[in-house]
């Protein structure tokens, strides 16, 4: 018996030792502040996080693998203290939600029949499922069962939904998805999210220079959500207001249904919720990232800017607009004439922006009041530089610069700023007017020039009316308010009368020719067909570009890069990063004269870069990013099991009132006519599309 | 030589010890889901049961058979293997990372893990000299790492089967560990 004491005595003794020793010897230096951090997690070991227990998720985020909000039943406020601990911003405590990236289901066509257990990795094994497309979801509701907090079901259409209020993002719905179906995402990486190869995306959204989910948004009209669906716009495009007037939609042109029927009216649905929240009196709140204590400077208040801003804004970022006029808005509130987009509106949607906490110094130009280097002696920590494009281009003829010759932006502008009580002098307006010029601008040189009272307005192009790069409305629109048009003609000199006033134009006539770089056939002149047009007012708009001249006395900017076409240079189109690497450029600037939409998404993805610059990551986009390509496959030929059902009209008022006043000529449509237009929509995917949602009850 | 052959052979196949001798069981359908997880325990099995299988029989030689405490053996080898393992975790942690990532939470497991004790009673039961304790210790441990690893491949594979509801999951998971098991009695007799 004592031997037997004595002896598990003794061993429990050197187990002890042994142990102790190796304690000394084998001791690993364990950060202090992983315990610091387990202290303040939870301390239930529930797993929710999707580590194994708490000391495991506390050297996570100490180890930087997990964010500081990793704990799934502790609110935000724990988050901050954690983020305070491990010292990362507090702006990677952002909740973390779990999001469906397939709104499929059931539609996809089916490969073969599946008879085994209900568990989509099973089927998923079998040459990746039974449907078609490739990425979509199985609907077997492997997240559904992963969810420990009740917060996902299959929908009625066959695809997960996540009830956001229950979602604490755990992650487990995107760990068991063999498609990779569900995602856990912060708002923050929804809104630096860029169209990808792999995503589940529609046309549309392909198209769409700021990348709108458009079926997502057009689903939510189509369920009465219009507050979801001016959130979904607001994740990609802070002007909805403005584009869902002066938009020319590209994405139409790629709408499945436009294939064998018209295109769904997005524009007009997009405008319908824009002016909806408008007309409610109430603003739908936008939620922000907390503040990262970084602070960037926007040049330019434009669509690039104010995009730019809004989103750097929501990421967390401090902002400030710089605008060299008196009011933000850039081109669309000096370029685009009140009757397409009246000021009370773009005011209302910029003071929405600035109500986040955007702030703006008017009047104020780069390199008359300040520089790049006073911006960095100011303390900001990047700059955007989306100055748009004002220089107008000059036809390079005689007598050009004569009294009553004037230049499209140059002329848009003053009169905007007259009218709108900005300063300046009232333009005298002649008679017989004349605009040179096919593109959208010289349009609404001669909309404007018409609603003045010219008893004349000619537009001179020296292509044919197919040529045109104006929209088609606007052509449309100009045609019905009296617009003449002369085309193949190619102005030679203007002839001054004798107190040096304008008095004729003189053109070649031309013809088509071979077809150039652009696909446009060339227009060639005919030999001695001289014709001399009357005219006592002349505006030259044959296109705009950036004034890069701020660049000749500032500091800081000899490095700053210009390309030939006088655009500011940035080595990559999405990320839109200049020489210098702190600057960033967005819009007209960056593009040339080119589309809101363009400048807008060009303003989110220069917000992109800025914020992976400000948090020290690459400014590389993702390899797999989209930018305006298409996913291949996803462009069809021929769309089956379509109803010819018309699109609906626009409302707009009658030439003879319109021609008479400013007021807005293209009206919004009725809930009826968005409701009825958001059924035509076929909810495309990649892949699939609802055959037809027009049959299906609402 | 030849005997050490025979022994490894004996160890893998004949006597298995999860599909022979059913020690074990616990790991044995808890990491067998998925094929990483399985291949994880297989390694860290291996690794720990030469190590026990050594210590354990020099505890018995050296120390209970020469002060007559044999009725001791039980409660000092679950002492000796949690100290042991212990002693591992702390050693690897320090000096192979890599290892002990690779192994992780499966060390700490085995602490509790009844093959390994299994093991070392059959090694002083059978009465091996210290060479072949290694290699038995070392063949048990082969033994199970095969049994679980094709276990968890056929269960991966019965994820794709239609399996009826009051059969799924544990259940189809025992009737398979029993036909697994019948396959191994092949080996019966032939060493």
């Amino acid at each position: 018996m004592t031997e037997a004491v004595l002896f598990m005595l003794l061993l429990g003794g050197v187990c002890g030792l042994v142990l102790s020793f190796a304690s000394k010897i084998f001791y690993v230096y364990e950060d202090p502040r992983i315990a610091e951090v387990e202290g303040l997690l939870a301390g239930a070991n529930c797993g929710g996080c999707g580590y194994a227990g708490c000391s495991a998720a506390a050297v996570a985020v100490v180890e930087g693998q997990a964010p500081p909000s990793v704990c799934v039943i502790s609110g935000s406020e724990t988050a901050a203290l954690v983020a305070a601990v491990v010292g990362v911003d507090a702006g990677s405590a952002e909740p973390m939600r779990s999001y469906n990236t397939c709104q499929g289901g059931d539609r996809a066509v089916t490969k073969y029949h599946y008879m085994g257990i209900n568990s989509c990795r099973a089927l998923a094994a079998l040459y990746g499922g039974m449907r078609e497309c490739s990425v979509g979801c199985l609907g077997l509701g492997d997240c559904v069962r992963a969810c420990a907090f009740d917060a996902l079901k299959i929908g009625p259409d066959g695809y997960p939904v996540v009830d956001e209020a229950k979602c604490v993002g755990c992650g487990a719905c995107e760990k068991v998805c063999p498609k990779n179906i569900m995602e856990i995402k912060t708002m923050s990486d929804k809104l630096l999210h860029l169209n990808q190869y792999d995503d589940r995306i529609a046309p549309c959204q392909q198209t769409c220079p700021a990348e709108i989910d458009i079926p997502k948004y057009i689903s939510q009209i189509r369920n009465n959500d219009y507050e979801g669906a001016v959130k979904t716009i607001r994740e990609r495009n802070p002007l909805l207001l403005s584009c869902g007037r002066v938009c020319p939609h590209p994405c139409e042109d790629l709408c499945r249904r436009g294939i064998e029927d018209e295109a769904v009216s997005i524009n007009q649905l997009k405008r319908f919720v824009a002016d909806y929240e408008m007309n409610s009196g109430k603003r739908i709140p936008i939620s922000c990232a907390l503040p990262t204590g970084k602070k960037v400077a926007v040049v330019g208040g434009g669509p690039a800017g104010l995009s730019c801003a809004y989103f750097l804004r929501r990421l967390g970022h401090e902002v400030t607009i710089f605008d060299a006029m008196p009011k933000l808005g850039g081109m669309i509130r000096y370029g685009i004439p009140e009757y397409r987009l009246p000021k009370e509106v773009l005011a209302w949607e910029i003071e929405g922006i600035l109500n986040l906490g955007v702030k703006s110094r008017a009047n104020v130009k780069l390199g008359r009041d300040f520089d790049m280097g006073s911006l960095v002696s100011a303390g900001y920590d990047a700059i955007f530089l989306g100055i748009g494009a004002w220089k107008d281009y000059s036809l390079k003829v005689e007598g050009e610069d004569l009294d009553g010759c004037f230049t499209g932006i140059d002329f848009l502008t003053r009169f905007a700023k007259n009218q709108q009580g900005d300063g300046g002098d009232s333009i005298k307006i002649g008679q017989k007017c004349a605009v040179i010029g096919g593109g959208n601008t010289a349009i609404d040189c001669v909309r404007t020039l018409v609603r003045l009272g010219a008893k004349e307005v000619t537009i001179v192009y020296r292509r044919t009316r197919n040529e045109m790069p104006a929209n088609m409305v606007e052509i449309e629109a100009a045609e019905h308010e009296g617009v003449k048009f002369v085309f193949l003609a190619a102005p030679v000199r203007v002839i001054a009368d004798d107190k040096g006033k304008a008095k004729q134009l003189e053109y070649l006539k031309m013809e088509l020719g071979e077809p150039d770089a652009s696909g446009r056939r060339r227009p060639v002149p005919i030999e001695g067909s001289e014709t001399l047009l009357d005219v006592d007012m002349l505006v030259t708009a044959i296109g705009q570009g950036p004034d890069v001249s701020f660049k000749e006395d500032g500091k800081r900017m000899d490095d700053l890069g210009i390309t030939r076409w006088n655009t500011i240079d940035s080595a990559d189109p999405v990320a839109l990063q200049t020489s210098i690497p702190y600057v960033f450029t967005a819009g007209d600037a960056a593009t040339g004269a080119s589309l809101v939409v363009e400048a807008i998404g060009g303003g989110r993805r220069a917000a992109r870069s800025i914020h992976m610059f400000l948090s020290g990551k690459a400014t590389t986009p993702p390899p797999k990013t989209l930018f305006k390509n298409h996913i291949p496959g996803s462009v069809f030929d021929a769309v089956d099991g379509i109803k010819q059902t018309p699109r609906v009209k626009m409302p707009e008022l009658p030439v003879d009132e319109r021609i008479k006043t400013f007021d807005e000529a293209d009206l919004v449509i009725s809930e009826d006519d968005a409701l009825e237009e958001s059924m035509r929509c076929l909810s495309c995917c990649l892949s699939c599309y609802n055959k037809d949602v027009a049959d299906l009850p609402l | 030589m030849g005997d050490y052959i025979l022994l490894v052979i004996s160890c893998i196949l004949v006597n298995n010890i999860l599909l022979a001798q059913y020690l074990g069981n616990c790991p044995f359908l808890g990491t067998s889901k998925k094929m990483e997880t399985a291949v994880g325990m297989a390694m860290a099995v291996v690794f720990v049961l030469v190590m026990a299988g050594v210590i354990t029989w020099i505890a018995d030689t050296f120390f209970l058979k020469r002060f007559g405490l044999e009725y001791l053996r039980t409660i000092s080898f679950i002492l000796v293997i949690a100290a042991l393992v212990q002693f591992v975790e702390m050693f690897l942690k320090k000096s192979i990372p890599a290892l002990y990532a690779g192994l992780g939470i499966f060390l700490p497991l085995i602490t509790t893990n009844c093959a390994v004790m299994g093991v070392c009673l059959i090694n002083i039961k059978e009465e091996y000299t210290f060479m072949q304790v290694i290699v038995s210790s070392f063949g048990y441990a082969v033994g199970f790492g095969l049994a679980l690893i094709l276990f968890a491949g056929v269960r991966e594979r019965i994820l794709l089967a239609r399996v009826p509801k009051p059969l799924q999951d544990t259940s189809i998971a025992l009737v398979t560990a029993g036909i697994l098991s019948l396959t191994f009695y092949a080996f019966k007799g032939m060493v």
